[in-house]
This record gives C-alpha cells, structure tokens and sequence, in this order.
C-alpha cells in the first residue's frame, strides 16, 4: 500500500487533537498545557513537511523552520514565566493566576 | 508492504501512542520523557518524506533544547503534582467532546474517500531530484540565505528576543550579597582611604573612627 499525503495527515491530525485533549484534561498544570502546545506545532510542522514534499516545493519546509523557531521561543519564554511565578507565588496552578483580575 | 510503508507505520503509530502518553501520564517527567519519544518518531517521520535537514533540527533543536528544559522546570519546581491533577475525570468529559469535535471536522476535511492534492499550479522552490547531487540541507540553505534572507533575520531576531526576554525575567538580584564592583575598586585615592598619621615618641594612638566600618 502507497503511503499517500492522507496518511500524514492523518498522523498530524491524530496529533493535533492530541494537543487540545491534553490542554482540556490538564487544566491545572501550566507545564503539561505547554507540552500540549508543543504537540500542536509538532502537528502542524508535520502537515507543513508533508505538504512540501508532495507538492514538490521546498517552501514548505522553510516555514516549518520559522514555526519550530517561533516554539522554541515561545517555550523558554513560557518556562521562564512560570519559573518567576512558582518564584513568588509557590504555586503554579492555573487558577491562582488571577492577579490582574482579568 | 514495502520497508517505507513499515517504517511509516511503525513511526506514526508511535508518535500518536507517546503523545497520548504526553497528556495523560501521571508523572510530568514521564511526560516530557514521552514528549521526546515524540519528537524522535516525528524526526523519523521527517526523514521518510526527504526532510533531513529539519528531522535532525528537531532532535538536536527540540530534544536536545527544548525538552531538557523542560525537564529541567519540572525538576527544579517543588509543585505537588497530584493536586495538579485534581478534577482530572470532570476535565477528561469536556476534553474528549472538544477532541472528538476536532477530529471529526478534520476527517471532514480531508473527506472519507481519501485526500487527493491537485498539481500545484505554480511551485516556489522546486525539491531538488535525486540525481542533482544536491542536498535538503544544502537546497534548504540556498533558499533561506536568498528568497528567504529577512524571514531569516525575523527568526534570528526572535530567539535573541526571546533570549534575552528568558534572562531578564529570570535573573534575581539577592539584597545583601557583597559583589565584586571593579569600578569602586579602580576608583579608590589614596587619600580616601590611607589616613598618615605623625606619631610623636611616646603617644599613643587612638585610632579615628572614620574608615572602620
């Protein structure tokens, strides 16, 4: 059997919904809903290579380098947050964040 | 079935399994360990379609980075991850409807009789063939260093951002800690801080209480 676009998809899809049941499930820990997020761009990066390599053009790829830049940023910036938080607070629960009564 | 059918299969069904592991292990480190286990098969993933240069940018990039770190957070923070986990059942209700929900209109989207893609009308950057001599890494250089120089800075840009976002937030200053300051030391006279005192034969000396402290 021809592994066609469909199958990647498919994984990706697999993957992404994935991200979202962990964010769901883990209301309460910040790390976890990170790691969830962190699935989700995996997923996306995994239709993005896909894409380019069916289609036959390498500008796929390219922005999956951009993506997997933009979350390697957005973890160390959410790690570092979260880091500061336990710092002051003790706890990283998501419910206590409520400082700034939003 | 061919090795690359095998070899997609084997990958995908254990990149799907490891990331369920993700969001539902009890253990955040068991967690992040099984986040890696993710990011290795999607590498492999990676591979099967042409893409080395990115399969060997999520390992070393993703769990040689990322995932450490991680792991690192979770260790370091003293947080009562049972409690975390409160509410985990009433949660799981809500999440699996909103997962099915997703998954369902994505199933819709590629349609049941399987996802076909057209020719694209138009190609950006051809994938260089195999008798080019070529690599992906090397094509991929090309491109970024040319059609895609200012996205390269952006990206650059962001990590030093986020560089030094991390450091900032992070950094601490301790009160009563003494530091070295060179510049104190380097600025020091003399006469600030020697006091030449004539001592006549046979006094004594009552030392001056400036500059003892």
């Amino acid at each position: 059997m021809d592994i066609g676009i469909g199958h990647y998809l498919t994984v990706a899809a697999c993957l992404f919904t994935l991200g979202i049941f962990g964010i769901f499930i883990n209301r309460k820990n910040v790390i976890v809903i990170l790691m969830s997020v962190e699935l989700m761009l995996l997923a996306v990066n995994i239709n993005l290579v896909a894409f380019s390599h069916f289609l036959g053009d390498l500008t796929g790829q390219v922005f999956a380098l951009f993506v997997l830049t933009v979350a390697a940023a957005e973890a160390a910036i959410g790690l570092a947050i979260i880091v500061v938080y336990f710092r002051n607070r003790g706890s990283i629960a998501v419910e206590d964040i409520n400082m700034m009564k939003g | 079935m061919d090795i690359a059918a095998t070899f997609f299969y084997l990958f995908s069904v254990l990149a799907v399994a490891s990331g369920a592991m993700v969001v539902v292990a009890k253990n955040p480190v068991h967690a992040v360990l099984f986040l890696i286990l993710t990011f290795f098969n999607a590498a492999g993933l990676f591979i099967l379609l042409g893409a080395e240069f990115l399969a060997m940018l999520l390992v070393i990039v993703y769990v040689g980075a990322v995932a450490v770190l991680f792991l690192f957070v979770v260790m370091m923070l003293d947080v009562d991850f049972a409690e975390l986990r409160a509410g985990f059942i009433k949660n799981a209700s809500v999440g699996a409807i909103v997962g099915a929900v997703v998954l369902v209109e994505l199933a819709i989207l590629f349609g049941f009789k399987g996802f076909e893609i057209g020719k694209a009308g138009k190609i950006a950057a051809a994938i260089p063939s195999q008798g080019s001599g070529l690599s992906n890494t090397e094509a991929l250089g090309r491109l970024i260093y040319t059609d895609y120089v200012y996205f390269f800075q952006g990206a650059g840009l962001v990590l030093l951002v986020a560089m030094i976002g991390a450091i900032v937030l992070t950094l601490r200053h301790k009160e009563g800690v003494r530091r070295q300051s060179i510049s104190a030391q380097v600025g020091r006279r003399p006469e600030e801080t020697m006091e030449i005192i004539k001592v006549a034969p046979g006094a004594t000396i009552i030392p001056s209480a400036e500059g003892q402290n």
